[in-house]
């Protein structure tokens, strides 16, 4: 998905991206040497951009208001970091790149289109995020929605605490 | 009530079975026959070469589980069980593939459905490729004989709400249906084939022809990456080997090096290729990692107004040959139809959309119900597969290019599934498409579809059926080995899985691993031992 090789020969016509390239040059090397980052849920970049975007992607079936909200975005954000670990080493460097390049403000801004820092960015200004990526006619950045779509869908519904609500009674009691 | 383990119990009997990732220090061991893999292909012949009398070795990548580990959660088995954490992808990452990696391989985790190769399949093989003795009277006795070792045979309990959507609309529309043949003794009908069977019902290499050629007193190292064949001239005379860490993700320093007399590779579809080509193996043909296909398969999800419970009940019992045997083989991609578990992550992931809609749809879980059609993609002279390349540390990368040939039968494919789940009584269908919001009708879901712009990364497709890349024909400068699974060029070699076939084979192909592996097993095993071959229990 976004390694910095296929990130500047996306040939994107525009200054734009390849300055966010070119800013991106020091971290993305920084999170290259140590692949595993991502992986972790204490991990600055996956934390703010989780905290951020999953109770969007999930609006509808995450908690409004705490004291559940506050343990949901633990519950996400462990979830998330549990099925990086869980990927090949390529695809967790892919990752680890996706969230150091959200979590930069200077690329946040230029490829995200995301002003305000993560924890400040409204619902409706990520929602409009996600979906350009979702549309993008840049495949890099349709590849980068849908793995924000699968690993945060994928991490909320694997967890048994979100079962009750879609009806799904768990595997049977085998005795 | 205990659930006998009895891969545990042999264990504890005493069977050789070597925890790669505890391994302390470099290790040297030698046997007849080495095989790498331990899935349909390298179970089969595991079991058949040390019946034969042969000392035999098996390599696996992946972990052991067993049925103690198996508690039917997607959180728990994607990651110890599936290539990549289930989010295998080709190199677009237009199909996310589903592939098994784990002592069984994709056998411990498949849907059981079993199908001889369909003959129209082997018929274009024999046509196309010189392989002459690929008839189905010939290879009758040998789907005979995995069907009595495996308990292959039909299902006869009725069919879950999610299979029987399948033939209640279909019959609506004059398309028959037949029920699946199963590789499953005393099955218990839990729904949850995917995620390890609990019960030990499911006849997958892990409880059939490991534990029997353990007890033979073979050895299985798991946790053990193969790495690279040495070869001299036209001689493979060993397998360098590297043990994974704990998680199976990364290599350590510790080394396995494998001598024998023969080597077989079964490791699938991408990585039986990609060991050769990482060996730097003869490839005269430039056919190697060549003609990989998948099936690549299309779904489409629909909301009924009876609770469908997706989860419970056999995965797979129903299916329609409909779009397959009413089309050339050779033309237009033809489709099989059948319905997938529907289980929380497989089906939140698979879903396009987020928020409010896909919040929306999973409140509906419990009457969601989905259908695939399995693409035959191999035959019609534009369906050319992929190709298996290496990145740069080394493993394997499948790029699968979709084009017109793919998005035609795709679009047919979406309308037959849309026009079946309608006349069965659907609400609402979905073809699985990042622009797709639902159609409430047969006559919207037609006009939609229609328009639906079929691109990679739009429309979401999945495959769990890798076949091809080390390609059996009868020359060798358009094949990588013969009809019997031999290297062309290098003469103490067998390939045993999946990447022996020239193209997909139009139906679930674990069957066709098994009957096609048994028969060019038993040759091996004869010529190696110079005794007739011993037959499967």
């Amino acid at each position: 998905m976004f390694t910095r090789r296929q990130f500047i020969k996306t040939g994107i016509g525009g200054g734009l991206l390849l300055t966010a390239a070119a800013l991106l040059h020091k971290p993305l090397d920084r999170i290259g040497k140590q692949a595993l980052v991502a992986a972790n849920p204490l991990d600055p970049s996956l934390r703010s951009v989780v905290r951020a975007i999953a109770p969007v992607i999930l609006l509808g079936a995450f908690p409004a208001t705490d004291p559940a909200r506050a343990a949901a975005l633990e519950r996400i954000t462990r979830g998330v970091a549990l099925a990086v670990a869980a990927l090949g080493a390529s695809a967790q460097k892919e990752v680890a790149e996706l969230f150091a390049l959200l979590a930069f403000a200077p690329t946040r801004i230029l490829v995200a289109g995301v002003s305000a820092d993560w924890d400040q960015a409204g619902v409706a200004d990520i929602e409009t995020f996600l979906r350009r990526w979702q549309d993008s006619p840049m495949d890099l950045l349709k590849t980068g929605y849908q793995a924000l779509h699968d690993l945060v869908l994928g991490a909320w519904y694997a967890d048994s605490d979100s079962w009750p609500a879609i009806g799904y009674p768990g595997p049977p009691v085998l005795q | 009530m205990m659930i006998r383990d009895p891969f545990q119990e042999g264990l504890a009997r005493g069977w050789k079975v070597v925890d790669a990732a505890r391994l302390d220090s470099d290790r040297e061991d030698s046997a007849d026959v080495v095989i790498v893999g331990s899935g349909a292909g390298g179970g089969i012949a595991a079991e058949i070469l040390s019946r034969s009398g042969l000392r035999v070795i098996v390599v696996e990548e992946g972990p052991l589980r067993s049925s103690r580990d198996f508690r039917m959660r997607e959180a728990e088995a994607y990651p110890a069980l599936y290539q990549e954490s289930a989010a295998r992808k080709t190199a677009d990452k237009g199909i996310n593939i589903l592939q098994g990696r784990c002592v069984g391989g994709s056998t411990t985790v498949n849907w059981t459905s079993s199908f001889r190769t369909p003959p129209a399949t082997l018929d274009f093989w024999q046509r196309q490729f010189g392989l002459a003795d690929y008839t189905a009277e010939a290879l009758l006795p040998w789907f005979e004989m995995v069907e009595r070792r495996l308990s292959i045979s039909p299902w006869l309990v009725s069919p879950n709400a999610n299979n029987e959507i399948l033939r209640t609309g279909a019959a609506r529309l004059g398309i028959a249906t037949q029920a699946m043949r199963r590789n499953v003794n005393g099955c218990w009908n839990l729904g949850y084939c995917g995620t390890g069977c609990p019960s030990n019902a499911k006849q997958s290499m892990l409880v059939t022809t490991l534990p029997a050629a353990l007890e033979l007193g073979a050895t299985v190292y798991y946790g053990l990456r193969a790495e690279r064949l040495a070869m001299t001239g036209d001689t493979v005379t060993g397998l360098e080997c590297v043990a994974m860490d704990a998680a199976g993700i990364r290599p350590r320093t510790q080394r396995v090096r494998l001598r024998a007399r023969h080597f077989v590779l079964a490791g699938g579809a991408i990585g039986s290729p990609a060991l050769l080509l990482r060996s730097g193996a003869p490839d005269p043909s430039a056919q190697l990692g060549r003609r990989t296909f998948l099936h690549p398969t299309l779904v489409s999800a629909a909301l009924m107004e009876a609770a469908v419970d997706g989860y419970s009940g056999t995965p797979q019992s129903l299916y329609s040959d409909h779009f397959l045997d009413n089309l050339p083989i050779d033309g237009p991609l033809g489709y099989k139809l059948e319905a997938p578990p529907l289980h929380p992550v497989l089906f939140a992931t698979t879903l396009q959309g987020f928020g409010e809609g896909h919040a929306a749809l999973m409140k509906q879980f419990s009457h969601a119900h989905a259908l695939l059609a399995l693409l035959r993609d191999g035959f019609n002279v534009a369906s050319r597969g992929g190709q298996v390349r290496l990145r740069d540390d080394g493993t394997p990368l499948l790029d699968y290019p979709l084009d017109d040939v793919i998005w035609d039968g795709a679009r047919r494919a979406l309308l037959s599934m849309a026009e079946i789940q309608f006349a069965a009584g659907a609400r609402k269908v979905y073809a699985v498409h990042e622009q797709c919001s639902g159609w409430d009708s047969w006559a919207a879901a037609k006009e939609g579809i229609a328009r639906l712009p079929l691109r990679p990364l739009a429309l979401r497709l999945v495959s769990a059926h890798v076949m091809g890349g080390c390609a059996m024909g009868g020359d060798a400068a358009r094949s990588v080995v013969d009809g019997r699974g031999r290297h062309h060029q290098l003469g103490n070699l067998t390939v045993a899985d999946g990447s022996l076939f020239p193209t997909s084979i139009g139906a679930n192909p674990q069957q066709s691993v098994y009957g096609i592996v048994a028969r060019n097993i038993s040759a091996l095993a004869q010529s190696l031992s110079g005794r007739p071959a011993a037959a499967l229990a």
